[in-house]
């Protein structure tokens, strides 16, 4: 088995004691290094909570979190940032920097990483993301698609290990999104990064190496997208997986179980 | 009822501190028919928000004309006249969960009503029609809008702009950050609106999947033009215009293309659900 | 509200905002102390032309300035009407009880109007023509030999930065959150006060709760984004004195050597 990149065990979240229900019970799951896992769930199933935790901004009432093989806690947060970045849900308020190029320096700087290596880092990460046009615009004058980018840029400029992504690309248009994705995959290879990203887009998680699916606050199900769509139903799914249940219903000929897009255009083919 | 809003030639900017921004919307016309329900897709920065702006007297044409059925605003229109022509354009925002700000749910959602002159009275009731409308419990009425779900008070925020009880309905990407379920609901619920009450909804969204499943018109916007008006069809048809555009397809439109390609075989018309696919797929015998 | 001019940028390309932040720092500090240096008629003169000279070479154009003086204005009105009726001296023209209209009033309040009209004027080209995270850098090198006297220099900046970026952000969520608001029928600014005031408590409720919101999303992105003010940062931009600095300070020197020689005369 290859190296673990996070190992959560047994976590327990509540925002407020007062609150009757925990924001997480008893989550555990575990990526291995390189791989891409989506996190899926309704409004409100603790997704966002999971990331918080696992960059350690919030601390589990109970159970350990292990990033790349360290355990998680108030010390060792800081040396685990250095290879792990998170972009948050609201693309908003997240930048500090007056332009573009500033804000992506923002981590190397804290870094102290010296000033022509970071020009070329900054430069880099805004090629990758395809932002470097704007690199002495105000970030928040941009498009909420632009600003995504931009979060992203800012951790990519760390060279990370693990880039966790909470809903990142919701703002941006279909086409910019699969831009987007095609080279963060190429990255993930490249460089062996982890990426681990909450999503309601079905197509995208479809598209990963593993999913987790979060149901108020406890991991429904753990798995290879393969067997999470052709089992859990109740699911929403990415769009071959609705054919073939279409297909099902109507009585008709079908793959027995779930086929990506490509396979099942192939199936049909045959 | 049949209430018609009209663009005429409407160039409209934003002022920002000492200078004014380039145009975000250039020469925009078009005539929305009442008791459609039409999408408003493009780029972002294309000018979508800008324009239901414009429709709902927040952003004033600064040449050209706006008709919401006999009222027209141009750039010197009045307040007392921009505030009649909010009552019939109910404008939804972008996140507008984000502008709740009354103690009760019920209060939020008279907060409109009672602007327009509405008698306190009256009020109550209204709050609890709307409020059955977005297909949430009367017992929210009492609730503090801040403890509710991300889902929940984005439909309490969408009722507090239905009980104004506009003739047409304008939002600005209704769905975006709703999880599945919650957002077939919500859309479900406006095209039921649509098609029993005639409201007439006009809709910003990037996601092509709800255009081609709810939409009967579409609008593209491109660099603050109105580039395309027309039946959601005929855009999905034009397989090159929608590349000009930097457009996506539906899902299912993007399957039956590239199995087109890799079969060789034609289906008979374009599909833009997966249920024209199936039906398609089983008239040329694939399945 | 985005009619507000004090603090804001103006995006250009005129020589005054290709200069370093730190020689307009310098001469604007320096002009507050010049104007003091005017005593005369001539002086008065050259006050003037140096303040049209400033307001030209930024080309944002006299109507942006004239903005920035007017939120001023009842202020400067109000100080020049103290100096006119309550300084005496010189030919008196007019006489009542306590007040007294005098020549020396009038010349005074003259002056005063000069210097306030002119410092704001020439603060105002120096804020319009310096993008907000220049000025803070500019501060934060003027104030490093305070670093002697322990003050966190580094940190204040960093602050300083980061309330400038605040303020155009929640001037832009109060106008959507105004905006909002309109679209369900409220009229701001119309009636009582106090029908006035409580229109606004849909303005301010939800701008409260998002700027509290705001702060802390914020401090958390830098938390997870590795700052941490005990440890030394590196620094991105760096700021470049280059000889039209050095001419600009130049220009300052000869400034108040003309009015050194204006007063001797
Ligand atoms: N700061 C907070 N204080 C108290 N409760 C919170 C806080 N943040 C989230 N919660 C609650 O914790 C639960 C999980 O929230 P979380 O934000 O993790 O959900 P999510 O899965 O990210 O949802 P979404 O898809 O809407 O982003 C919810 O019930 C939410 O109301
Ligand atoms: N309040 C404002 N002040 C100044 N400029 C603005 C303002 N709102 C929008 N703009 C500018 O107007 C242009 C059109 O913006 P608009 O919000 O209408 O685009 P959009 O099509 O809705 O984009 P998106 O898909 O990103 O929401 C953009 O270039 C934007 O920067
Ligand atoms: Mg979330
Ligand atoms: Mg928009």
């Amino acid at each position: 088995m290859k190296d673990l990149m996070i190992d959560v065990e047994n976590v327990t979240f509540r925002y407020d004691r007062r609150e009757q229900t925990d924001a997480l019970s008893s989550v555990s799951f575990k990526a291995e290094k390189g791989k891409w896992l989506s996190v899926i769930g309704n409004n409100g199933a603790g997704k966002s909570t999971l990331a918080a935790l696992l960059i350690g901004l919030i601390q589990p009432s109970q159970g350990t979190i292990r990033i790349n093989g360290v355990a998680l806690d108030e010390e060792s947060k800081w040396t685990i940032r250095r290879s792990a970045g998170i972009v948050f849900q609201n693309p908003d308020n997240q930048f500090i920097g007056a332009t573009v190029q500033d804000d992506v320096a923002f981590g190397l700087e804290n870094l102290n990483v010296p000033a022509d290596q970071m020009r070329l880092r900054v430069t880099e990460a805004l090629e990758t993301v395809g932002m470097l046009n704007y690199r002495t615009a105000d970030p928040t004058q941009l498009s909420g698609g632009q600003k995504q980018r931009v979060a992203i840029a800012g951790v990519l400029a760390l060279r990370p290990d693990l880039l966790i992504l909470d809903e990142a690309f919701v703002m941006l248009d279909p086409r910019s999104r699969r831009e987007l994705l095609a080279t963060l995959k190429r990255l993930k290879t490249e460089r062996d990064l982890t990426i681990l990203s909450i999503t309601h887009d079905m197509n995208e998680a479809a598209a990963s190496d593993r999913i987790l699916v979060l149901k108020q606050g406890h991991v429904a199900r753990s798995d290879t997208p393969a067997h999470i769509f052709s089992e859990e139903t109740e699911l929403a799914a990415p769009f071959s997986e609705r054919l073939r249940r279409l297909l099902l219903k109507k009585g008709r000929r079908a793959p027995e179980s779930y086929r990506t897009e490509s396979e099942m255009v192939q199936w049909l083919c045959d | 009822m049949a209430m018609r809003l009209r663009l005429d030639h409407v160039t409209a900017d934003y002022q920002i501190g000492p200078v004014r921004s380039p145009r975000v919307l250039r020469e925009v016309s078009m005539s929305l028919q009442p008791g459609t329900f039409t999408a408003v897709v493009g780029p972002t920065g294309a000018g979508k928000s800008s324009l239901l702006k414009v429709l709902n007297g927040l952003l004033l044409p600064q040449s050209g004309q706006a008709e919401i059925g006999d009222i027209t605003i141009d750039g010197k229109s009045s307040k007392r006249l921009l505030k009649a022509v909010r009552k019939r354009v109910g404008l939804v925002f972008q996140f507008p969960e984000s502008q709740l700000f009354a103690e009760t749910v019920e209060q939020d959602i008279s907060f409109g009503p009672l602007n327009f002159g509405a008698h306190p009275r009256n009020v109550h009731a209204l709050a609890e029609k709307v409020i059955a409308q977005v297909g949430l419990d009367e017992s929210i009425l009492y609730r503090s809008p801040f403890s509710l779900s991300g889902g929940q008070k984005r439909r309490v925020a969408i009722a507090g702009v239905l009980a104004l009880e506009p003739e047409v309905l304008a939002l600005d990407e209704p769905t975006a950050g709703l999880d599945p379920t919650g957002k077939e609901e919500l859309l479900s619920l406006l095209k039921q609106w649509n098609k029993q009450n005639g409201l007439t909804i006009l809709m910003v969204t990037h996601d092509m999947e709800s255009v081609a499943r709810y939409a009967d018109d579409v609008v593209v916007m491109e660099k603050g033009r109105a580039v395309f008006h027309d039946s959601m069809r005929k855009l999905f048809e034009d397989t090159e215009r929608l590349e000009k555009w930097q457009l996506d397809v539906p899902d299912a439109r993007r399957f039956q293309l590239e199995f087109e390609v890799r079969s060789g075989t034609r289906l008979p018309r374009v599909c833009l659900t997966e249920d024209e696919l199936a039906d398609a797929l089983i008239e040329v015998g694939r399945v | 509200m985005n009619k507000l001019i004090l603090g804001r940028y103006f995006p250009g390309d005129s020589l005054i905002h290709r200069l370093d932040p730190r020689a307009k720092l310098i001469s604007g500090i320096a002009f507050i102390f010049i104007s003091f240096l005017a005593k005369n008629s001539q002086g008065l003169f050259l006050l003037w032309l140096f303040t049209f000279f400033v307001m030209s070479t930024t080309r944002v154009g006299f109507r942006a300035f004239f903005r920035g003086v007017r939120p001023l204005i009842w202020l400067i009105l109000f100080t020049v009407f103290l100096q006119i009726l309550f300084t005496a001296g010189g030919t008196i023209y007019f006489n009542w009880g306590p007040i007294k209209i005098s020549e020396y009033g009038l010349a005074n309040a003259l002056f005063i109007f000069s210097r306030f009209v002119t410092i704001i004027v020439v603060t105002t080209a120096v804020t319009l023509t310096t993008k907000p995270m220049e000025l803070t850098d500019g501060l934060t090198f003027l104030m490093r030999p305070l670093r002697i006297l322990r003050v966190p220099v580094d940190e204040l900046s960093m602050m300083l930065s980061i309330a400038l970026r605040f303020i155009p952000n929640l001037l832009d969520e109060m106008q959507r959150i105004m905006d909002a608001q309109k679209a369900r029928g409220a009229v701001f600014g119309e009636g009582s006060l106090f029908h006035q005031m409580k229109a606004l408590v849909p303005i301010f409720l939800p701008l409260f709760s998002s700027s509290l919101n705001r702060g802390e999303e914020l401090a958390n992105v830098m938390d997870v984004r590795g700052y941490r003010s005990e440890l030394p940062r590196s620094s991105f931009r760096r700021l470049i004195w280059k000889i039209k600095d050095t001419v600009c300070m130049l220009v300052i020197l000869l400034l108040i050597a003309a009015f050194a020689v204006l007063n001797l005369i």
